[in-house]
């Protein structure tokens, strides 16, 4: 498949595709209908080849000739349609804003929870995360290293940008998340969960000691953040490696990156599956001997529910959850800096990462 | 149980006083009465002699000696009017009268249209004017009053005139004391219930205020009159078997018994005397007291007569009480049941009942509150309707089981019981007591008309369902046509309309109605896996 293709294009496409089917079955003087992938949780599963969740072969099919479907079929054409004009104008929406522009038109979403499902139902029937026709989540994230961009917003499309020219890294958003990646000399992807850590490793220069694109998750990553880090690992080749606090929940930070969320089972192209997790591993917790907590009530909850979740079944996360469970302890990242030499050398970049980094083979 | 004794007595004046017992028990409580008597004799002179009923009832103020309120009636009716020499003891001796037979009549005992003259003549110490024909030549005109003392009439004027005008039944006037501010809401309702009831008879009331009440008739259909049949064995008393006896005393039992009853042959009476050890051929006079006392329970015993004719009765019938129901409570549905006749103690009787839903009808206004409309041998009850058999019945119902919330619901019922002994709780025949074959019928005739309903209602139903359905369809439909012309690029829009009429009758393609192009997922997929 070729590289860099526009998004925008495929929805566009996806979506007129989605209007002539609907307008022909129209004229041909027949009750409209499609079939859209089931996403109830009966039929979601995991998908060992894929390494995430996906949707099985459970269709609804919404007909406008049932009444109970009518309203959910007009909103969801509604949506396309809105889809189709943010494409067109180059504007991007919420799922917020959406639920707000339904006012201007008597299409009855009763909540913001039903224009969220109907966003869901046209992601999953056009197989296409709703990014692809720009509707975003509120941003959340940053990226700095030595990438060239090149915009596909209008006024903007004309100019290179280099992700090095903002010493607090660049908002991934829709611009961004569309953008060409014309050109990196980097050579792998660090995505870090914290913000503080990411802006002290750009001054640390982790970027260049390591050859790395920084991304910050800011915790769980966003879908923008999961989709500019598969970009970055498919059309630019470069691995991917997450690095997360010590805990359940970093742990989890990672996964999603790597096998995607159970929320967006029925969109493929989110995850990135030959990403790795770099650390805090707890198994790292007795070779670096730096402070620790106890785990909590709610840690062991979701140790628990993990535990059950293939995803873990691989070796690796089952041994790191039996090390959780074995230990009962969980430490920050932050903890490192127990073990500074000066504010200016850090344990963590100066010693934990370069060390990680060589026991997964990146450098 | 009224018997000739009271004759000797002095029947007259037993009733008078004791005049509560038949509902004249105050001022306005006999006003409607005599109205209601009045009414009950002109319509069995007419309905049950096939006549079309023109009954018209006139009330107005007449000056008098102060304290109570005098009035003076004056009826008209168009019946087969009274025999020149049954006058005077039609309308001047109590327990009179021409409806002793078994067969279904309003009055019974020769009672409620004297007691209404007897009243007049007690309080406004009136004479009453009769003027009648039977549709001959001659026009008869009496002025009566019954002697308390005696229980006879006394006749003050009797004319005969040429009848120009071929008038035909019966005209009746005369004053008494009464209210008719109190009664005014009963009578009104009593007309109005009637109407119900008889959609066939033109009633007319003016009352004293110079209010017309007119009710036109809407159907020249009337219901067979019925049949005079002879006693069910079933429900024959001492003082019946007695007179019938004393009429026939030289017969031997078992000719007695098959000449006299309905429902014994010969041979029904031979088996049925010899069952109970009395000789067949036994002359009827030899009987003793004692045996005649056995007879009778055994004759009410029995168990292998056949059930009582019911050619004597006279029911509304489903079309009518349907049309009388439509035409008073404008209702949206009206499912009526008649039940095929039954019996208890040897009285036949048959159940109507009508049930009336939505419309002009109002949901109670309190819960517990139920509309009822009762009739007993087409006559309104209109007192105590929460002790008669009707109402109990009714609250009885598990009326989930039909879909209607009684509290809630606009929802009448209309009972009507005829027979030729409707088990009144009391004289005044103001409701119908509980007799377990009574009480069971008319569950049933509530029970089958109320299933009916529930199948009318969720018809109803589903015909409302089907318009919202193409309401929210035109709409939806409307929207996603522009909004798929808009995505295809297109700029004209699907034509809907044909889609909507023709709605339903399409078959729905079966299987996926794939988009024109693959979406591109295998773009992201076939990356996934590299
Ligand atoms: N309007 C009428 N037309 C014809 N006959 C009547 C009329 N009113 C009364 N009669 C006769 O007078 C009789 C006595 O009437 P009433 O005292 O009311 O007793 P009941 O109605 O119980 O027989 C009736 O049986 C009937 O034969
Ligand atoms: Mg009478």
């Amino acid at each position: 498949m070729e590289r860099n293709t526009d998004r925008s294009e495929f929805a566009r496409k996806a979506l007129k595709d989605l209007g002539i089917s609907i307008y022909n079955q129209m004229e041909e003087g027949r009750f409209p209908e499609v079939m859209i992938p089931s996403r109830q949780t009966n039929n979601i599963y995991y998908d060992p080849k894929l390494e995430q969740y996906v949707l099985g072969d459970k269709r609804v099919v919404r007909s406008a000739d049932n009444v109970k479907h009518v309203k959910p079929l007009a909103q969801l054409l509604w949506v396309a349609r809105i889809g189709k004009e943010l494409i067109d104008y180059d504007r991007v929406s919420t799922l917020r804003d959406l639920f707000y522009m339904s006012k201007n038109i008597d299409i009855n979403f009763a909540t913001q929870q039903e224009s969220d499902e109907a966003v869901y139902d046209l992601e999953a029937l056009l197989s296409m995360p709703r990014e692809s026709f720009n509707i975003f989540p509120h941003d959340r994230g940053a990226i700095f290293g030595d990438l060239t961009v090149r915009y596909r917003v209008k006024g903007f499309k004309d100019s290179l940008i280099n992700l090095t020219d903002n010493p607090d890294g660049v908002n991934i958003g829709p611009a961004l998340d569309n953008a060409e990646l014309v050109k990196t000399t980097a050579d792998k992807v660090i995505a870090i969960e914290k913000g503080a850590i990411f802006i002290q490793m750009i001054r640390e220069k982790v970027h260049e000691k390591f050859n790395a694109i920084l991304i910050d998750t800011t915790g769980q990553a966003s879908r923008s953040a999961r989709l500019l880090i598969r970009r970055l690992n498919e059309e630019l080749g470069l691995p991917v490696y997450i690095l997360t606090d010590c805990d359940v929940w970093g742990a989890h930070i990672s996964m999603v990156i790597i096998s995607g969320s159970v929320n967006s089972a029925h969109i493929t192209g989110l995850n990135t599956p030959s990403a790795k997790w770099l650390g805090f591993w707890p198994t790292d917790i007795n070779r670096y001997k730096v402070p620790t907590m106890k785990m909590k009530e709610l840690d062991w909850k979701r140790l628990a529910e993990l535990k059950a979740d293939p995803r873990y079944k691989e070796k690796f996360w089952k041994e790191q959850l039996d090390a959780f469970e074995r230990l009962g302890l969980k430490a920050e990242l932050e903890a490192f800096s127990s073990k500074n030499k000066s504010v200016s050398q850090t344990f963590l970049v100066e010693t934990y990462i370069p060390e990680k980094l060589k026991e997964l083979g990146a450098i | 149980m009224l018997s000739e004794q009271f004759q000797e007595l002095n029947v007259a004046d037993f009733f008078y006083k004791n005049k509560d017992l038949v509902g004249f028990d105050s001022p306005h409580k006999a006003t409607y009465m005599i109205v209601r008597e009045l009414v009950e004799n002109s319509l069995d002179a007419c309905d049950g002699h096939r006549i079309l009923p023109d009954v018209r009832v006139t009330l107005s103020r007449v000056e008098g000696e102060g304290g109570q309120e005098r009035y003076h009636i004056k009826i008209v009716d168009n019946g087969i009017g009274v025999p020149l020499e049954a006058v005077p003891y039609a309308f001047g001796k109590v327990l009179f009268g021409s409806k002793y037979s078994m067969r279904q009549n309003r009055g019974t005992f020769g009672l409620g249209g004297k007691m209404s003259m007897l009243y007049g003549q007690i309080t406004a110490n009136s004479r009453v004017t009769i003027t009648t024909s039977q549709g001959g030549n001659k026009i008869y005109t009496f002025e009566l009053s019954t002697d308390i003392r005696t229980n006879t009439p006394i006749i003050y004027r009797r004319d005969e005139a040429d009848n120009k005008s071929h008038f035909r039944g019966v005209k009746i006037e005369f004053d008494f004391e009464g209210d008719y501010g109190k009664a005014r809401d009963k009578i009104i309702e009593y007309f109005y219930e009637t109407a119900m009831i008889l959609p066939y008879a033109q009633l007319t009331f003016i009352d004293p205020n110079g209010t017309l009440l007119f009710y036109p008739r809407i159907t020249e259909k009337m219901p067979n009159p019925p049949v005079e049949t002879q006693p069910h064995p079933h429900g024959v008393d001492l003082e019946l078997l007695k007179r019938m006896m004393a009429a026939n005393p030289h017969t031997s039992l078992q000719v007695f018994l098959s000449k006299n009853f309905q429902r014994v042959g010969e041979r029904t009476a031979k088996a049925f005397l010899k069952s109970n050890g009395f000789d067949p051929h036994m002359e009827v006079s030899q009987l003793s007291t004692r045996q005649l006392t056995k007879l009778v329970t055994a004759l009410r015993e029995y168990p292998d007569f056949l059930p009582p004719d019911p050619s004597c009765l006279s029911p509304i019938g489903e079309e009518l009480l349907r049309e009388g129901i439509k035409r008073l409570l404008s209702p949206e549905h009206v499912v009526v049941t008649t039940r095929p006749a039954r019996a208890y103690e040897g009285n036949p009787f048959i159940v109507e009942v009508g049930i009336a839903y939505g419309g002009a009808i109002m949901p109670p206004d309190k819960p517990g509150k139920v509309q009822l409309y009762r009739f007993a041998n087409k006559i309104p009850l209109l007192y105590d309707e929460y002790s008669d058999v009707s109402m109990a019945v009714i609250q009885s119902i598990n009326w989930n089981q039909y879909k209607v919330k009684l509290d809630e619901a606009p929802i009448a019922f209309i009972t009507h019981i005829c027979s030729t002994k409707v088990p009144y709780k009391t004289a005044g025949k103001e409701y119908v007591a509980a007799r377990p074959e009574v009480e069971k019928e008319i569950d049933l005739a509530i029970k089958q008309a109320a299933r009916e309903l529930r199948v009318q209602l969720s018809r109803m139903e589903k015909a409302e369902y089907r318009e919202r359905r193409t309401e929210v369809l035109r709409k939806y439909l409307s929207m996603m046509a522009s909004f798929s012309t808009f995505l295809a690029e297109k700029t004209k829009e699907p034509d809907i309309d044909s889609l909507l009429r023709e709605g339903g009758v399409k078959k729905r393609r079966k299987g996926a109605v794939q988009l024109v192009d693959d979406p591109p997922e295998d773009e992201f997929k076939e990356k996934g896996k590299a």
